[in-house]
């Protein structure tokens, strides 16, 4: 094939020298592929915004429309649980930050405990959500399943809000859209837990990986990218948990 | 000046290459375990077709009941739900991936002088996302299909039909993770896989289209599979995202819908022209005119496609004042495409002209997708756009622009690449007949489709007032045309696989790193890695190896 060779005079060909095994056939060097496998993880978290976007404009549309709902149903949000929840998240964030670093500086029990915590918070946070989940069930709060206005229709009928809050009954007409505001509270918030439920199965599959030493012989890129997408899941927490629960707390 | 310039002296003595990446690895796992690009593309070539005849048979069905005005071959529900897997099937299952998924796949590594693209092994899973989508769509249609029209309109979708919209939604949700896993390896792969000396402004135009599209695909995709998610959920529990009776707006999901919609069009026409710029200079013989302002031009569509989505939205109760923004910003987004239409034709001013069949179609392309665009330009227009809107005038604009411009795009890019990727020629003359029907048989498919709408022959219906016969009649007829140029290429290029001429390295002499290896190429593509020390269509390049060549023999 001369032609193949004419526009390649002066690359040597010396492709199958010494290379670590992780490295695919494709790719020149490892810096190329860890290089590209991050740039492939960027985007990838692109469009996750992307796809969030979507919700957080469905929430702050609605919101503009229907303020008195969005703030009255905001106030049946339980803040306490909800910081201790962006605590446990950003303290994952921090154990997985730690393992990073462990896999790229080869400390292979190291990383093994920042996998296992991550993946302790990481169960602490939906068991945490999982309590506020069963407190909206027991009000009637869960849209579509026998909801109930009743909170906002008279507040006083639901003493621990209102002694914190004070809030005035809505008029009927925009109560109803309170049942927009959980549905989107639990549309959001369970996308989120399906993101956190996703990463906790790879995190317990990183474990047993991490064990047996195979992120700690200088392939770190895939504790990298996981790294990258579990900051990816905090990050969003931070802005459900402003959206929410915080805004409208003093409305 | 002769007809053609496939009768190069290396042409009589080329053999096709004993190891390749069609011989290197034989069984039908080694196909569908493959990570090889080059395979993945033929993957989809394969699947591809096949939905799009089973897309075109359905299509058949439609002008087949639209002959008389009466509804006589089908009832009207089925009339429905036939035109709306029709647009199912053709938009999300053949026009999203058509080029990008055979012809950018094969053709993207090997254009930059890489080895494979950047994520095999995602590339693909895309492929299987693919196949799944588009094995549920059939399912879909088999049992009972839906009849909300592609675009899944709320509240029709949600609480009026009683169809398969899950299902369908899913399969149009799954199809899109294909379309972003394949945009997403095309941005890596451009961005880091390039060899030696590959700048950016020494890429061929067709990386630039593709990386374009890719950026679409990218960030558009994930705002309908959101939009997706909220139907199926508003339909299942009743969210009452989209329910007026519970505070929710149907025209949210249209605007989510159309976030992604509308820059699918131009993730289905862009790298269509990525195609037109290399056949339209290899068949000049001359460096495409204006490279760095095609170049942008891709990229200023991919920018402003991102804001004019409510265009499709003028009726639909939106503000008077975004009426007039998306009108202006609609009329901004025809600027880029007219640069291109331009410069391809300033390439064609005092070059070498040359009538192969991928020249034809794209002479096919041009003539076409101008008509479909001007057309757009009077749709984009809000005076004009309420006369015309849901009418036949949108559907004869829309074919002109996918199946006149993308589709031709697709079948010169077949063409020009075929030996390529087969390492044979397709037969020229029989193509060249092909091409010309194609063309003939679209204009009087749709052509007529343009009058009917401005008389205000309303879209989606079965049946229609007697007095538009005439004009349904040619379209009917035309499209049973149509459907032989579409059949020909598939005969004769099966044939070719086994009788076509062996096409040798570069039968067009085009300057393209892929033509500079063999074909079909080798797995790893290239036996070096090359170094690009060139500019991007440089003829006298060419000239000056052939020089070399000719000394080193001697």
């Amino acid at each position: 094939m001369p032609d193949s060779t004419q526009i390649a005079h002066g690359a040597s060909a010396d492709a199958h020298s010494e290379h670590p095994p992780y490295l695919r056939h494709h790719f020149e060097s490892t810096e190329q592929q860890a290089d590209a496998a991050g740039f492939a993880m960027w985007l990838f978290l692109l469009t996750e915004v992307m796809f969030f976007g979507g919700l957080f404009t469905a929430y702050l549309i609605y919101r503009n429309w229907y303020y008195p709902a969005f703030v009255a149903a905001s106030h049946q949000l339980n803040v306490f649980w909800g910081t201790l929840n962006t605590v446990v998240l950003i303290s994952s964030s921090f154990t997985m930050a730690m393992g990073v670093w462990c896999a790229e500086t080869r400390r292979k029990s190291g990383l093994v405990l920042c996998l296992i915590l991550t993946f302790i918070m990481g169960l602490g946070f939906l068991g945490i959500k999982s309590i506020e989940y069963r407190e909206k069930i027991e009000k009637h709060h869960v849209p579509g399943f026998h909801y109930s206005m009743q909170s906002f229709l008279d507040p006083a009928s639901d003493p621990e809000v209102f002694k914190e809050y004070h809030d005035k009954p809505l008029a009927p007409d925009m109560a109803v859209h309170t049942e927009l505001y959980f549905s989107l509270y639990f549309l959001m918030t369970g996308m989120h837990a399906l993101h956190m439920i996703i990463g906790i199965g790879i995190l317990g599959f990183m474990i047993y990986r991490a064990q047996v030493g195979a992120y700690t012989s200088g392939h770190t890129t895939f504790v990298m990218n996981f790294g990258l997408y579990w900051h990816f899941v905090d990050i969003i927490w931070i802005y459900l948990f402003a959206l929410l629960y915080l805004i409208s707390r003093h409305q | 000046m002769s007809a053609t310039i496939v009768s190069l002296p290396d042409q009589s003595s080329a053999r096709i290459p004993k190891v390749n990446y069609i011989t290197k690895e034989n069984g039908i796992l080694s196909w569908l375990l493959t990570g090889d690009h080059k395979r993945i593309a033929i993957l989809y070539l394969i699947s591809l077709s096949f939905f799009f005849f089973i897309g075109g048979a359905l299509a058949g069905l439609i002008r087949l009941e639209l002959l008389t005005p009466q509804t006589d071959l089908m009832a009207t529900d089925t009339y429905n739900k036939v035109f709306t897997m029709h647009g199912v099937i053709m938009i999300f299952f053949f026009l999203v991936p058509s080029v990008p998924a055979t012809l950018g796949n094969f053709l993207i590594p090997l254009m930059i002088g890489a080895k494979d693209l950047a994520l095999p092994k995602i590339n693909l899973l895309s492929w299987y996302l693919y196949m799944a989508g588009g094995i549920l769509a059939i399912y879909t249609m088999a049992t009972g299909g839906v009849d909300t029209g592609w675009t899944f309109t709320t509240p029709l979708s949600t609480h009026y039909v009683n169809t398969n919209v899950l299902t369908t939604g899913l399969a149009a949700f799954i199809a899109g993770f294909s379309s972003i896993f394949t945009g997403l390896n095309f941005i890596v792969t451009i961005h880091k896989m390039r060899a030696p000396g590959m700048t950016w402004f020494r890429l061929p135009l067709f990386v630039w289209a593709h990386y374009a599209a890719s950026i679409l695909m990218v960030l558009a995709t994930p705002v309908v599979a959101i939009a997706i998610v909220l139907i199926a959920l508003e339909r299942t529990i009743g969210i009452g995202v989209f329910d007026p009776t519970k505070g929710g707006d149907p025209l949210l999901f249209q605007h989510l819908f159309w976030f992604y919609s509308h820059p699918a069009v131009y993730i289905m026409i862009l790298p269509g022209m990525g195609v037109i710029s290399e056949t339209i200079s290899t068949f000049s013989r001359k460096r495409v005119f204006g490279y760095t302002a095609v170049a942008f031009s891709s990229v200023a569509i991919a920018i402003f496609g991102f804001f004019v989505w409510a265009h499709h939205m003028f009726i639909m109760g939106i503000s008077n004042y975004a009426v007039l923004v998306f009108s202006l910003l609609t009329m901004l987004v025809a600027v880029p495409s007219a640069i291109k239409i331009f410069n391809w034709t300033f390439t064609l001013y005092k070059g070498s002209i040359t009538f192969e069949t991928p020249m034809l179609y794209t002479f096919g392309f041009m003539g076409l997708f101008t008509i479909g665009g001007l057309t757009g330009v009077f749709l984009g227009t809000s005076g004009t756009d309420i006369h015309l809107t849901e009418t036949y005038f949108i559907v004869a604009h829309f074919h002109f622009v996918m199946v006149g411009g993308m589709l031709m795009a697709f079948l010169a890019g077949i063409h020009f690449w075929w030996p390529k990727m087969t390492g044979r020629m397709y037969p020229e003359k029989i193509s060249q007949l092909a091409a010309v029907i194609t063309f003939i048989g679209f204009n009087f498919t749709f052509f007529p489709q343009f009058i009917l709408g401005t008389l205000g022959m309303p879209r989606r219906y079965a049946s229609y007032p007697p007095e538009f016969q005439i004009l349904n009649v040619f379209s009917t007829a035309g499209a049973t045309i149509l459907g032989v140029g579409y059949l020909l290429p598939v005969l004769y290029l099966t044939w070719s696989l086994k009788y076509g001429a062996i096409a040798g390295n570069n039968p067009w002499q085009a300057t393209g790193l892929e033509w500079q290896t063999q074909s079909p190429p080798l797995t790893e593509n290239f036996v070096v890695m090359p170094i690009m020390d060139h500019e991007a269509y440089d003829y006298e390049w060419l000239e000056r190896q052939k020089e070399i060549e000719v000394t080193h023999a001697g």
